[in-house]
């Protein structure tokens, strides 16, 4: 048996899936003050009765690390960063601990400007000074050439509880991300590791004594473990256990628009022949950008309960959200009011959303059902139009070779799966005004809680080699060696394949299962005068993300049931 | 956070697949370290840079520039529609205001490809920035148009296109032609009779630095451009000055490059030329689109910068101060020396003949124009080439006088099987472009 548990801004979501299907299902509200409680009263009431030996997987999504960054609840962090030519890393100055050293690595990997250790030495004095604990070290470019930010490492590594090196995030380029990333891998890490340590030991006392796994931005999970490094992958892992919830009711040939009807918002974002599609660099959150892998994911200011007003004679809905419907006691008519009025929803108090209805009805000149319809109506398009805007950006994500400009898949949805809120009428609004086939995801209620369960482990791996200056690197998987000039591309992917295995294996991963994929592959000739002086090769593989092995009996049953 | 002053939009088509041949300087790899440097400083995530996808230009856009011989796919690769594309995807980008600034890092190249098309020449098949600016000309209302290249080599095929528009002033900036291809841009070539003066070239001697090209912007170009009072500036923003580029002899640098970009504050830029893939492009391209952008550029310097050791000689420096006392003499008497040719003769006629490097392909053209008091003048081209062609082109320009414009119908009419193999028609009056295959 499976547990799958997502903390939701109003509802703590648990369910525990057997191979027959849906066993059972649990919402408790949560506590932001404390998540903890929350976690642990949805995992109690969820094994009550349950035998612990039989449950053998534990996949939790929370709000933990999202809630700490929007907060800035961050406890002292110092960095260490060096830029070399171009913009001055100055300007993306993540905290008040923050030093820019000399050094510089130039896009090659080649070493311009050494390190200053004296200088290095100097800092982490300071640092231990200001009492901090917890280290990054960026440097550009260092994903071409990590030996800067190790040099470092070694200078300080005795000195402080915990080091992030910006290289072992991801192969990708982006400094100012990169430095971001780090910062933030860092500032979250306390409280993540503190907070999983004690849901495992509350959970061993019960005696599940079983690794609990940890849903990621990008909709795979990773056993606690390896999160301790990347804590900051667990960010809004909520819109991913929503579209991983919804994986199995799209279609296998054709790309499927997943909406997630909130409170206050909605989410969005897009299934391609199942497979949900991934930001190209990395999910922004508030003002930091990052390098952590997501899904594209689009969230727009307008859910159930956006309050609904009417200003210059034009109705507005969202982007605030007051409180709950007028019909279980808010303060102002929603969307959701209108459902009351138009008889779509009835378990709540009618009398009080068609009151609230009524005085914008009148400045309408419209009847209470007519401004319900219409409200309801511009909700719908609402989303919708926002939506298109999604897949025209989507669409128009620049390409770098004539094959994909010539080739390049365009994402056309024409069906759409809806969940949270009240789906089912979401669902049939939409087919109402627009020519998508919709429909609410089976059990919708807690379709996010059943996605976290059965998400995959899921990890990327990217590759660089460049064979005149004989290295092949994966900084991420702290991998580095020497090659011989004929490495080739197949080298290069073969490579990769292996170090993408054992990283999903140590994550969590079935070995029977992994679905392993080439995302990028492309070698150049290096010329230099009239002569090829090698080759420079980028490789890009991942682990699919999508549902574990074995469950298919599951989906068949929420189905049928629903 | 970082923002830019000017919201400036990119669009970046490094052509990963395409090359002329596996070891030409013009292959997959040559942006490869400029796209690089660029993710590396996550210059698409800065508030106000915008990254556009580029779109592909239609066989109409080539043919309001070019006559292409046999045709427009005869002589065009899909890279060469993108990368045109990419210049008009940035015009547009410009022109709808949904930027201020915009530059076109893409490739291949076009400033040497002319009015007439027989292949390739110095890299280039046709010429991206003039199916952009008659595109842009045609779909807004823009009128004069300024180009300044900065390119290294001088840009022969932008001159050709634009020698008899008096609306197109074309500055060229390069190393001097009895130094380097295409051995042309020499401070006489002032444009044809109806648009005396509106070319204008700037050669530069061999080692010329920072302060030679940013002396020949500020004392020269910029009091040129303030009197012609352009619509737009257009910067063919070639990087093979940079003294690192393996093809040729100057001594420029990304600083320079930056500043010259700030000075010259071109509305739109588009790339050129520039070998030098590691040591240069990723850090002029860095410099050119901060600059335009208006963030600070001052740390973006090559590791092989050093400014003494590049620094020009005073006999260069005097060399192009006289150059410059030449260029503006020359642009201050245009007017008078225009209006003594115009009232010599009713037509000029001038034969050449080109030679297509890169595809080795010979062609000898007469050209013939009307002298014109009331446009531009309506022109034809008998052109041959080696690979066998016999065509006429006829030009009516944008702007055609009756006159003008029934002499080009009369001249492409006249034409039939005896006489030529196509015959090709651009009536910019109507942006209706004829051709008529007699081998067909």
């Amino acid at each position: 048996m499976i547990i799958g548990l997502d903390v939701g801004g109003t509802h703590t979501d648990v369910v525990l899936l057997g191979t027959e299907g849906l066993i059972k299902e649990v919402k408790v509200t949560t506590d932001p003050s404390n998540l903890f409680n929350s976690v642990l009263s949805g995992l109690e009431k969820i094994t009550e009765g349950i035998e612990p030996e039989n449950i053998h997987r534990i996949v939790l999504s929370t709000t933990l690390t999202t809630n700490a960054i929007v907060q800035k609840k961050f406890p002292e962090v110092g960095m260490i960063v060096s830029g070399g030519p171009g913009l001055d890393p100055e300007l993306f100055r993540s905290n008040r601990h923050y030093y820019p050293v000399s050094g510089s690595i130039d896009h090659r990997g080649r070493e311009i400007e050494p390190v200053d250790s004296k200088e290095i030495k100097k800092i982490a004095k300071r640092f231990k000074k200001e009492k901090i604990r917890l280290v990054g070290v960026v440097c550009k470019f260092s994903v071409r050439n990590p030996d800067h930010e190790l040099k470092i490492y070694e200078i300080l590594k005795d000195s402080f509880e915990k080091i992030f090196l910006g290289h072992r995030i991801s192969g990708n380029l982006n400094f100012p991300r990169r430095i971001a990333t780090t910062f933030l891998n860092a500032a979250v890490y306390p409280i993540h590791k503190e907070f999983y340590e004690a849901v495992q030991k509350s959970l061993e006392k019960k005696g599940l004594v079983l690794p609990i796994r940890i849903l990621k931005a990008d909709g795979g999970n990773m056993n606690f473990n390896s999160s301790i490094d990347f804590p900051g992958q667990t960010i809004l892992s909520g819109p991913a256990a929503s579209v991983m919830g919804s994986v199995a009711f799209s279609s296998e040939d054709e790309d499927t628009l997943i909406m997630d009807i909130g409170g206050t918002t909605t989410d969005m974002s897009i299934l391609i022949n199942r497979v949900p599609l991934l930001d190209p660099i990395g999910i922004s959150l508030g003002s930091y950008k990052t390098l952590i892998r997501s899904l594209d994911t689009l969230s727009i200011g307008v859910g159930g309960d956006s309050a609904v007003k009417i200003k210059n004679g034009k109705l507005q809905v969202g982007p605030q959200r007051l409180g709950p419907a007028l019909a279980f006691g808010g303060p102002v008519p929603t969307p959701t009011d209108a459902l009351f009025v138009l008889k779509e929803m009835n378990n709540g108090d009618r009398e009080k959303s068609v009151n609230g209805l009524r005085e914008l009805a009148k400045e309408l000149r419209l009847s209470v059902e007519d401004t319900a319809s219409m409200i309801f109506e511009f909700t719908c398009r609402k989303i919708l139009s926002e939506a298109e805007k999604m897949i025209n950006r989507i669409n128009a994500k620049p390409v770098y070779t004539v094959h994909e400009l010539q080739e390049g898949y365009k994402v056309t949805p024409k069906k759409i799966l809806v969940l949270g809120g009240p789906a089912p009428c979401f669902a049939r609004y939409f087919e109402k005004i627009s020519d998508y086939k919709a429909r609410a995801v089976p059990k919708w209620t807690v379709a996010n809680a059943i996605g976290a369960a059965l998400a995959r482990t899921t990890c990327e791996v990217i590759f660089f080699a460049d064979t005149q200056r004989k290295i092949a690197i994966a900084p991420a998987e702290n991998f580095l060696i020497n090659i011989k000039e004929n490495f080739d591309s197949s080298d290069a992917v073969k490579n990769a394949f292996d170090l993408l295995r054992q990283k999903a294996l140590q994550r969590g991963s079935d070995s029977d299962h992994l679905e392993m994929e080439v995302l990028e592959n492309m070698q150049f000739n290096m010329v230099r005068g009239f002569y090829t002086a090698g080759k420079n090769i980028r490789v890009k593989v991942q682990v699919k993300p999508g549902l574990i092995n074995g469950y298919d009996d599951i989906i068949v049953n929420l189905t049928r049931r629903s | 956070m970082i923002h830019a002053k000017y919201k400036t939009g990119l669009v970046f088509f490094p052509a990963f697949d395409w090359a002329i041949s596996p070891t030409h300087p013009e292959r997959e790899e040559r942006l490869l370290y400029t796209q690089d440097q660029v993710f590396e400083e996550g210059l698409f995530d800065i508030e106000g840079i915008e990254e556009y996808k580029p779109d592909l230009v239609t066989v109409k856009d080539v043919q309001r520039v070019h006559f292409c011989v046999p045709d427009v796919w005869n002589v065009m690769t899909e890279s060469h529609f993108i990368s045109a594309g990419g210049a008009k995807t940035i015009g547009m980008a410009v022109l709808d205001r949904q930027v201020e600034k915009g530059f076109a890092l893409v490739r291949p190249p076009g400033h040497h490809a002319m009015r007439v098309v027989h292949g390739a020449r110095g890299f280039c098949n046709v010429n991206i920035e003039a199916i952009m600016i008659e595109f842009l000309r045609e779909a807004y209302n823009i009128d004069r148009v300024a180009i300044v290249d900065t390119d290294c080599h001088h840009g022969d095929g932008t001159q050709d296109i634009y020698w008899h528009d008096p609306d197109t002033l074309f500055i060229s900036i390069h190393q001097d032609g009895r130094t380097l291809y295409p051995g042309s841009g020499f401070p006489n070539e002032l444009g044809g009779p109806n648009a005396l003066g509106t070319t204008l070239n700037i050669p530069l001697p061999p080692n010329t630095s920072e302060d030679g090209f940013l002396y020949v912007i500020k004392n020269v170009v910029m009091p040129i451009l303030e009197d012609f009072k352009p619509d737009i500036i257009i910067n063919s923003a070639g990087q093979d000055n940079h003294f690192s580029d393996p093809i040729t002899n100057m001594n420029f640098s990304a600083q320079g490059y930056a500043a010259l970009t700030e000075m010259l504050k071109p509305d739109i830029a588009v790339l050129e030329g520039g070998y030098s893939i590691e040591g240069a492009l990723p850090y002029v391209n860095l410099g050119i689109i901060l600059a335009m952008a208006g963030i600070d550029y001052s740390k973006v310097k090559e590791p092989a910068y050093d400014p003494g050791s590049i620094r020009q000689t005073h006999s260069v420096t005097r060399m192009i101060e006289k150059t410059g006392e030449i260029v503006l003499s020359l642009w201050r008497q245009r007017e008078r020396k225009k209006n003594k040719i115009l009232k010599s003769k009713d037509f000029d006629e001038r034969r050449r003949n080109i030679f297509y490097d890169t595809d080795g392909i010979h062609e000898s053209q007469r050209e013939k124009i009307r002298l014109c008091k009331n446009c531009s003048g309506a022109y034809k081209i008998d052109s041959t080439s080696d690979l066998g062609y016999h065509i006429l082109a006829v030009h009516i320009p944008r702007k055609g006088c009756r006159e003008c414009k029934e002499l080009g119908y009369r001249w492409y009419d006249s034409t039939n099987e005896d006489n030529f193999d196509i015959a090709f028609l651009q009536d910019r009056t109507e942006d209706k472009y004829l051709e008529h295959d007699f081998r067909k």
